[in-house]
């Protein structure tokens, strides 16, 4: 196992078209919610322990061979918003074509076989540390730092945020990022023995009824 | 000129410019059109569009700074059947969107060529960005890097990889020349010198010529992609 690869893996620049998400952010700016590091430290901290620890522990799942369709169902069940579930299917599916081209292996292929209109992320994302050898932790650490840097970089781009304080936010949240990381691999081992069913299902229900309005804007930067 | 890439072995068609599709049929010539905002890129697309959509099947992606408005013309227009138009979110960097991480667009032609094709041409239009904004090789065959008269007649001259790079180079807007004092003929003599044998066009989509020169170029790229 090559440890430069979780950093190939985790570069904010390999691209699977991450860039163009705001995870919530660019919502949560418009109505008020983010005007400065204080509150993107909040917002991420708050996606970090839902959807940041569901994904992570997803991710995680994956990466330890637990059946790709199963886990997919899985993360549906845990995504009420129809435009967060199409959103992180598309994530999926540009991430599969990614990681073909950079770790070719036959679990990828058929990933991209059996999914055609994509997977959740998540699982796509633990099947491709699997496929660069890289294991379950990972996978969730990939995940969960994913669920706060996607924010926190579209809030940079949206209020011209110093690009250093959001830094600063990143690195004070690094410790809960741990914190989470533990857990997610934790539940996935779980889950790996008794089912998908014990994988964590917190939930931030303003970010899922925000990505359904910001769906419905006709002006906006990002993708979701 | 374009080999068909290798394919792995469950014989699904390797990521990105691979010429074929998965069921062996040639994809769709893919031209990217880019360039600084306003310099006539979605004028220059509808136009394309108009000239070309009875001989060919065409489908457009735009790739807005602001999320629709481009396709937004080009529905208003009716250059193209609403299906055949896609556009691209970008995250507030057209040029990422383009070259560093192209997935998303490449999704959006693949999609339009499913739901749609089989399709000729797929033109690629850019959000609209720097001097330095070109689109991947991973994205598309060919690139046209359209400025206009009015941003400033020294741009061929400052160059810049779209203007001395892009296979083709169009000076839009020869019409307002001498309205904003740009000297044509230096325009045409800096391009030149700045892109050797590369060949560049200057017009006007308010003049007589329109968006023939552009259209006939296109025209031989299509003619050597199927050959
Ligand atoms: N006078 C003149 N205006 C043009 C020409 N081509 C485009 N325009 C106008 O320039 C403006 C910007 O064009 P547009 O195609 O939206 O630019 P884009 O940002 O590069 O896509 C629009 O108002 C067009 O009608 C031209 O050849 N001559
Ligand atoms: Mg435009």
């Amino acid at each position: 196992m090559s440890r430069a690869a979780l950093l190939v893996l985790a570069d904010g620049r390999f691209p699977a078209g991450g860039h163009a998400h705001s995870g919530g952010a660019e919502a949560a700016v418009r109505a008020g919610r983010i005007t400065g590091a204080a509150e993107l430290e909040d917002f991420c901290r708050g996606r970090l322990h839902t959807a940041g620890l569901v994904a992570a522990s997803v991710a995680a799942a994956a990466a330890l061979g637990c059946e790709p369709a199963g886990l997919d169902a899985a993360a549906d069940a845990r995504t009420p918003s129809p435009a967060l579930r199409l959103a992180a299917r598309r994530l999926g599916r540009q991430l599969v074509r990614a990681a073909r081209a950079t770790w070719p292996s036959p679990g990828l292929d058929a990933l991209a076989r059996d999914f055609p209109k994509g997977a959740h992320q998540p699982v796509v994302l633990g099947l491709t540390a699997r496929a660069a050898g890289l294991g379950p932790e990972d996978a969730a650490y990939c995940a969960a730092y994913e669920s706060v840097s996607g924010p926190a970089t579209a809030v940079v781009r949206l209020l011209g945020l110093d690009p250093f304080e959001a830094a600063g936010v990143l690195a004070r949240l690094a410790p809960e990022v741990d914190e989470v990381v533990g857990r997610a691999v934790a539940a996935a081992r779980d889950a790996a023995v008794e089912g998908v069913d014990v994988l964590p299902a917190a939930s931030a229900p303003l970010l899922e009824v925000c990505a359904e309005a910001h769906a419905a804007w006709s002006v906006r930067l990002f993708a979701s | 000129m374009h080999l068909d890439h290798s394919h792995d072995a469950t014989g699904a068609p390797v990521p990105s410019a691979d010429a074929r599709r998965p069921d062996g049929r040639r994809r769709a010539l893919r031209i990217g059109l880019g360039g600084p905002v306003g310099s006539g890129k979605t004028a220059t697309v509808a136009a394309l569009c108009r000239a070309l959509r009875e001989e060919f099947s065409l489908a457009v992606v735009t790739n807005d700074i602001y999320t629709r408005e481009d396709a937004e013309f080009l529905l208003r227009e009716a250059v193209l059947p609403p299906e055949r138009i896609a556009a691209v979110e970008t995250g507030a960097c057209p040029h990422t969107a383009i070259r560093d991480d192209i997935s998303a667009n490449l999704e959006a032609v693949e999609e339009l060529e499913e739901e749609t094709g089989p399709l000729d041409l797929v033109l690629v239009e850019s959000g609209g960005d720097n001097l330095t904004a070109t689109f991947s090789r991973g994205l598309v065959d060919a690139q046209i890097f359209v400025i206009d008269v009015a941003g400033g007649d020294d741009i061929p001259r400052k160059g810049g990889p779209g203007v001395t790079t892009s296979d083709l180079l169009v000076v839009n807007k020869t019409d307002l020349a001498p309205y904003v004092g740009s000297d044509l003929a230096r325009m045409a003599a800096d391009a030149k010198a700045a892109r050797g044998e590369l060949p560049v066009v200057l017009q006007s989509l308010r003049g007589e010529g329109g968006v023939g020169e552009v259209a006939a170029w296109v025209r031989a790229r299509l003619a050597a992609w199927t050959a």
